[in-house]
């Protein structure tokens, strides 16, 4: 069987995830401009502890090697190390997603003597200036004091996420610097237009030529840098496709889990549109990942549509089904980053209707939503 | 790799799935799909004690298909899924 | 799902017995393992 094929046969779905997502707060410190859950206040629905430590028994019996865990902040939740010290006893390797402000001198220490853990700090910027005016004030220190600690711990080989925006694309060679002076691992992924990055993703979204810039950097520098496989819609600019599956995961390979219990294709299509159930449902996640309609639906063969035509669809599968769906453009039809240019008629097309509100808006009420630019 | 007695490392994973099997490694974190029934039986059926050919003829594996045999286990050793 | 076509099958080596159907060659270049990135999926953190 070969590589296509593989990917074929996993765009029909497993019996379980391989990797998700699990958010398990929508508690946050910071509230970064795209944040793509909209984080920031507690939902007061969220799950206890008991029915945290469910789902993990659920993905034990599933046989998920690992998850990702992220938020909001997790760290903010008091059962932080009580869930990952449970998810690792089960055998449930973890990786968590944080702004690092609950990472002081013990807690790395701490950190350091888990087992099977893994930590990637966000951080979109090689400076206080650029990284803070997406991330807010403070938050470049925040990430660079929370790396030094974990190298002061001999944590070893963190991650260090970035969101490539418009104002940090020059910045990559200095990531990976500085991701090298601590030791890290580099990982940069693609901007969606979901959450609060819907108000901010036309003035943050790369250029066309930033876009080639990207691909460029990777095809070069990229061997060691991860992706997320996230950039796979620029596989249509050249002859080497990016390393990755190449393929939306969403709903067949990965999900998300939200604070709440409810269970999305992914993290960055947090809407109605792309719920497939809740973990609070009888049958548990379980039932859901295998028997709900949306799933079942998005690993049915998915039609081409306005794409069928073009030569470069192969490679690009037709892009992100969160950056269409939040700029309006209809989930067959072209991204709205395609690389060749289709998706400027179609984002053409969708600016005369209101395009899908982000769902669970769990910013605090004092952030004044800045709308920049055509919506 | 003929003569090699190899046996699945202690800190992997073995997942059934519809085509095959998704091998896992706790400690080096690598992820590998074994894309075929058949590879999964042979790597299920290495103990450490019989050599791969004698584990390739007890599984029944024809002689035709050995060297992609030979190729894939070759690949899991080097990755640390056998040892 | 889309019929995987080439998967090989034991129907497959049965054919191949009665007809030169599969070469060495090509049973030779059976792919059976393929390591994935687990950062290599689309969706996730």
């Amino acid at each position: 069987m070969s590589k296509t094929q593989l990917v074929e046969q996993l765009k029909g779905g497993l019996d379980a995830p391989i990797c998700l997502t699990w958010e398990l707060t929508y508690a946050c410190n910071l509230e970064c401009v795209h944040c793509l859950s909209s984080s920031g206040q507690r939902d007061p629905r969220e799950l206890t502890t008991d029915e945290a430590k469910a789902v993990l028994d659920e993905l034990h019996d599933l046989q998920v090697f690992y998850i990702n865990i992220g938020g909001g902040e997790p760290m903010i939740r008091r059962d932080f190390f009580e869930l990952l010290e449970y998810s690792i006893s089960r055998g449930i390797g973890v990786k968590f997603s944080t702004n690092g402000a609950f990472i002081d001198a013990t807690k790395a220490k701490r950190l350091t003597e888990m087992d099977y853990l893994d930590i990637q700090i966000s951080l979109d910027g090689t400076d206080a200036v650029t990284n803070d005016a997406v991330r807010g004030e403070g938050s470049y220190d925040t990430a660079i004091t929370a790396m030094q600690h974990l190298q002061d711990a001999g944590f070893g080989e963190f991650k260090i996420s970035v969101v490539v925006t418009r104002h940090n694309v020059d910045q990559l060679d200095k990531f990976k610097a500085l991701a090298d002076e601590y030791g890290a691992q580099l990982r940069i992924t693609r901007l969606r237009p979901s959450g609060r990055g819907a108000d901010s993703w036309h003035d943050l979204h790369p250029t066309q030529a930033q876009q080639r810039q990207i691909y460029d950097w990777l095809i070069l520098n990229g061997e060691n840098v991860l992706t997320g496989d996230s950039f796979f819609h620029l596989n249509a600019l050249g002859e080497e496709p990016l390393p990755g599956l190449n393929m939306c995961g969403a709903g067949r390979v990965v999900c998300l889990i939200d604070p709440i219990g409810d269970v999305y294709a992914c993290p960055f299509v947090i809407h109605d549109e792309f719920k497939a159930g809740s973990v609070r449902d009888e049958g548990g996640f379980s039932h859901v990942w295998k028997q709900s309609d949306l799933f079942t639906e998005l690993r049915e063969p998915q039609s081409a549509g306005a794409c069928a035509s073009c030569g470069s669809y192969d490679a690009c599968q037709g892009g992100c089904m969160a950056a269409k769906f939040f700029t309006g453009i209809p989930l067959d039809g072209p991204d709205p980053e395609c690389v060749s240019g289709h998706g400027e008629a179609a984002l053409l097309a969708a600016s005369s209707i209101q395009a899908p509100k982000p769902m669970m808006d769990h910013s605090k009420p004092s952030r004044v939503a800045v709308t920049i630019g055509r919506r | 790799m003929l003569d090699a007695t190899l046996t699945l490392h202690p800190q992997v994973a073995l997942r059934p799935e519809p085509f095959g099997a998704l091998a896992y490694h706790y400690g080096n974190r690598k992820l590998i799909f074994l894309k075929h029934p058949d590879v999964v039986r042979v790597v299920e059926s290495l103990d450490g004690t019989a050599t791969v050919a004698e584990t390739l003829a007890a599984c029944h594996i024809d002689e035709a298909r050995w060297p992609s045999f030979e190729q894939a286990l070759t690949n899991l050793q080097t990755s640390e899924m056998l040892q | 799902m889309s019929e995987p076509t080439d998967t090989i099958s034991q129907a497959d080596f049965d054919e191949a017995g009665a007809a030169p159907t599969k070469s060495a060659v090509e049973l030779n270049e059976e792919l059976l393992v393929e390591e994935i990135s687990i950062d290599g999926m689309c969706g996730v953190y």
